[in-house]
């Protein structure tokens, strides 16, 4: 796929917004990844842009290399290069910066209702990015049941035991690649 | 917690670079989120924090924007040896799981017409969306103890997942207009303390 300098400087702004917006992690803003890359822009497909999750997933390290993969997905390493400092230099600028004025102010009553008032958001958040990670498999026929099944296993696992997330990921490829899924 | 004495003093990093590779060690264990490596890192075998202070960090970075276990990173190499610290513990951290990913992605478009890589993959997604909303879920219950209360809690985040996931609103616009009517709500339910 061919992009120019506009498509670059478009991802970059994109993920430069995103980054002060991405209370309670990078993965809570996947749902507008998902609207501006596939919906708006058709730069990637909706298998495309799942499997750019999965394969960070799959990998170790912080989860929000998955943003790197996007990128390199839409335009290679100038993509990665566009998402990655978009997502990461206004959070850590206002990271270092709040840290130091907010540590002094963590008792306040506006610091307090701010956490107390986005807290929710984030939560509402991470469920759905859980559906926006799940739904291109439920919608196909082919893939439901097992896509279902492994969702329902991950989630029975993380609730009820201390089991390693990495063994499920393994559980994950093995029954994907036998074609169970 | 086994093997923590919580008298014994606490240990400082020594350099940036012992910073760098400490935050690559950790990041390189991580598969699947690598917040509990981070704390069993930082708090237990190197005893560079107390764990009130790695729970402090941890709800800071939390509601700053961005990727939390990177601003943990941030916010501990700033503690340690400043702006320069900070950013020796986020390359740490990033650059070589970095590059691990990326190969796999270069790898992942090579072999993406064999099924059973497809099919791997696929499996894989289905779990990576099972462990997103197991956290959502796990994270529920903290919203008893939040001042708007359970009942107001659970009609933000609804119409947070409504918006977003399925009448697929700019988060912009979300965040800005929910988020400050729920702040709003917080402050107005909140004691002055």
């Amino acid at each position: 796929m061919k992009h120019d300098a506009t498509d670059l400087f478009g991802l970059f702004t994109h993920f430069l917004v995103l980054s002060l917006l991405a209370i309670g992690g990078a993965i809570t803003t996947v749902p507008d990844m998902h609207r501006y890359i596939v919906a708006e822009h058709h730069w990637l497909t909706d298998a495309q842009f799942t499997a750019s999750i999965a394969i960070a997933q799959a990998a170790p390290g912080p989860n929000v290399l998955f943003v790197a993969v996007l990128g390199w997905n839409v335009a290679g390493p100038l993509g990665t290069l566009a998402t990655m400092t978009g997502i990461l230099i206004p959070s850590t600028v206002l990271s270092l910066w709040a840290t130091r004025w907010g540590s002094q102010r963590r008792e306040t009553r506006f610091v307090r209702a701010f956490t107390a008032g986005l807290t929710p958001l984030t939560l509402g958040l991470l469920l759905a990015t859980g559906w926006v990670l799940a739904e291109p498999y439920l919608l196909e026929p082919t893939h439901r049941w097992g896509a279902l099944a492994l969702v329902s296993v991950t989630l029975l696992v993380m609730l009820r035991t201390k089991l390693s997330p990495m063994w499920l990921v393994a559980l994950g490829c093995i029954a994907g690649a036998f074609g169970f899924v | 917690m086994t093997g923590v004495d919580a008298a014994a003093p606490l240990a400082v990093p020594a350099s940036r670079r012992e910073l760098f590779f400490a935050f690559t060690r950790l990041a390189l264990q991580g598969f699947g989120g690598v917040l509990p490596v981070a704390q069993r890192e930082l708090v237990e075998r190197r005893r560079w924090l107390s764990r009130d202070e790695f729970v402090e960090m941890l709800a800071i970075s939390q509601v700053l924007p961005g990727p939390n276990v990177v601003n943990l990173a941030l916010m501990f190499g700033d503690r340690a040896f400043g702006w320069r610290g900070a950013m020796a513990a986020l390359g740490g951290m990033l650059l070589a799981p970095m590059v691990i990913v990326l190969a796999l992605t270069a790898l992942y478009v090579r072999f993406d017409q064999y099924p059973m890589v497809t099919g791997a993959l696929r499996g894989m997604g289905a779990v990576a969306a099972g462990l997103v909303l197991s956290t959502g879920f796990k994270l529920l219950g903290t919203l008893r103890r939040n001042p708007m209360g359970l009942p107001i809690c659970l009609v933000f985040g609804t119409l947070t997942l409504v918006g977003t996931a399925w009448l697929r609103l700019p988060l912009a616009w979300v965040i800005a207009g929910l988020g400050s009517v729920a702040i709003s709500v917080a402050w107005i339910r909140m004691k002055p303390r």
